[in-house]
């Protein structure tokens, strides 16, 4: 197996796992192809025939609404088939390992899978299967597994950034909150070091950071005011309740005191700061009302691009 | 095939091109470029012939028949129709003709936007070597060239048009994917 499993012989993106090691010349070459697509959403058939004829599985073991529906409006905008597989009542339930899953719907021509898993690197282990057995023209993207990673929202992430701030090389960028439990703060991440992004700020107390969070290549501020100071974009993440084990936090509202954005703490950023979330948002734990629906939010626009960014990337890979 | 023949000079063929669609052309048609020489070509039209002609362009990537073969193609630009396309008299304008594959695209996706009225066809040169049944209604200049040989327009920074040639690029695949 080749040591990056996302790139095929020819150096094309083949399938989207991670953004972790992937060359900047791929990730701006998906955000440029993401820009025409944005348009399609403004026209009268919202549809172009590119997948046209492909059949994609939206596989996801774990819930999500925004990330599965967006996938899948990508998908029909490409005028590819959707087929939504509901995986907790079906054949895992009844015992099916994940690869005996990918071969029976292989055998049902399909040509892309999303894929999202609570295990961190089963979307690698079906891309690997597909290589090892030969199956080049079936395609896998990663739509969340484990702690590991969510490149797609990290790519949209970086689209909405490079909307609003054009240039990625001199920005401060403060990610804030529950890191520990965030694939989407990893994504974000890599994407941004990758893009030479100089200054990327991770803002949580010591309970929500990942031990050696600084390997990454981010400073690591513990007071929230002190590390918005001179921020062009701040990431608010979700405070994953559901995945948190033991006493991380005295309560919500605590939280929310120390690291919560409030109209006040987000006057310590630059003026024209932007504000995003990956969403679904807590407002008035992680988020205070007036900052999710004030003027430097564009935690909508970011819904609006992912599905772009989401046409970009299976238009990409199902090419190669 | 002359192989040898001399390339059309392109602001000659455009100013053919002008004389042959004034008049011809309704008054009110619009004028399609197809990206990314139509677009010039288009452009330079709208400046030229009588009468207020609106002016879009068009990026036909997505319609492509070759996706199979050679994937998406790198920077795809913005389809850009700002006129209500149910209706209208267009114009589809297009620097090379050759085999009818974009022009058959760019038709298809005309259509995703309305019903037109009517849809011409000019184009500044003519190579022939036609895979589909497509016949340009304005031509500037035709010409003869080898299969192997790709006819090219530039644009220089004054805005002048010129041809050049280039080897055709070889398709990445010969075959489509086998499943």
């Amino acid at each position: 197996m080749t040591r990056n499993p996302q790139i095929n012989r020819n150096g094309e993106l083949t399938h989207l796992l991670t953004l972790e090691g992937l060359p900047p010349a791929i990730i701006t070459h998906i955000l440029d192809t993401a820009d025409p697509f944005v348009s399609i959403a403004e026209r009268e058939v919202k549809k172009v025939p590119l997948l046209r004829g492909k059949a994609m599985f939206n596989l996801f073991f774990e819930n999500s609404t925004r990330t599965r529906t967006t996938f899948e409006i990508a998908a029909k905008r490409l005028s590819a088939d959707v087929i939504n597989l509901n995986i907790g009542v079906s054949s895992t339930s009844k015992g099916e390992t994940l690869l005996d899953t990918v071969d029976n719907l292989c055998a049902m021509n399909a040509d892309l899978f999303v894929v999202r898993h609570s295990q961190s690197g089963a979307p690698h282990l079906i891309a690997s299967h597909l290589t090892q057995t030969g199956r080049t023209h079936v395609h896998v993207v990663n739509a969340g597994d484990g702690r590991h990673a969510h490149p797609t929202q990290g790519l949209l992430d970086l689209y909405t950034i490079r909307h609003y701030k054009k240039e990625f090389r001199e920005l401060t960028v403060a990610i804030v909150g529950d890191i520990l439990h965030s694939r989407v703060a990893r994504s974000l991440i890599h994407g941004l070091t990758t893009m030479q992004v100089p200054r990327v700020r991770v803002i949580a107390p010591r309970t929500l950071l990942p031990t050696a969070v600084q390997s990454l290549g981010v400073e690591v501020v513990n007071d929230m005011r002190e590390g918005l100071r001179g921020c062009d974009v701040i990431v608010m993440l979700r405070l994953q309740s559901e995945r948190m084990k033991g006493a991380l936090l005295p309560s919500a509202g605590e939280y929310f005191k120390h690291y919560g954005l409030t109209a006040e703490k987000l006057a310590l950023a630059k003026p024209d700061a932007i504000v995003m979330h990956p969403g679904p948002m807590n407002r008035g734990v992680e988020i205070d009302s007036s900052v999710a629906d004030g003027a430097r939010s564009v935690i909508l626009p970011q819904v609006t691009f992912g599905i772009a960014v989401r046409m970009a990337v299976l238009s990409i890979i199902a090419g190669t | 095939m002359n192989q040898e023949q001399a390339l059309p000079d392109a602001e000659h063929a455009l100013a053919t091109l002008v004389l042959r669609m004034g008049g011809a052309v309704a008054h009110d048609a619009a004028l399609v470029g197809i990206y990314s020489g139509g677009a010039w070509v288009a452009e330079r039209l709208a400046a030229q012939l009588p009468g207020a002609h609106p002016l879009g362009f068009i990026d036909v990537s997505y319609y492509r028949d070759d996706y199979e073969i050679s994937g998406l193609k790198a920077n795809a630009r913005r389809t850009s129709l700002p006129f209500d396309v149910a209706g209208a008299s267009i114009v589809l304008i297009d620097d090379v003709l050759y085999t009818g594959r974009s022009v058959r695209a760019a038709i298809n996706e005309l259509f995703d936007f309305g019903r037109p009225e009517r849809i011409e066809l000019a184009v500044l040169v003519d190579r022939g070597g036609r895979e589909l049944p497509v016949e340009p209604t304005y031509t500037g200049a035709r010409l003869a060239v080898a299969r192997d040989l790709s006819i090219v327009l530039s644009r220089d920074p004054d805005g002048k048009l010129a041809f050049g040639v280039e080897p055709a690029r070889r398709r990445e695949r010969a075959e489509p994917r086998a499943r």
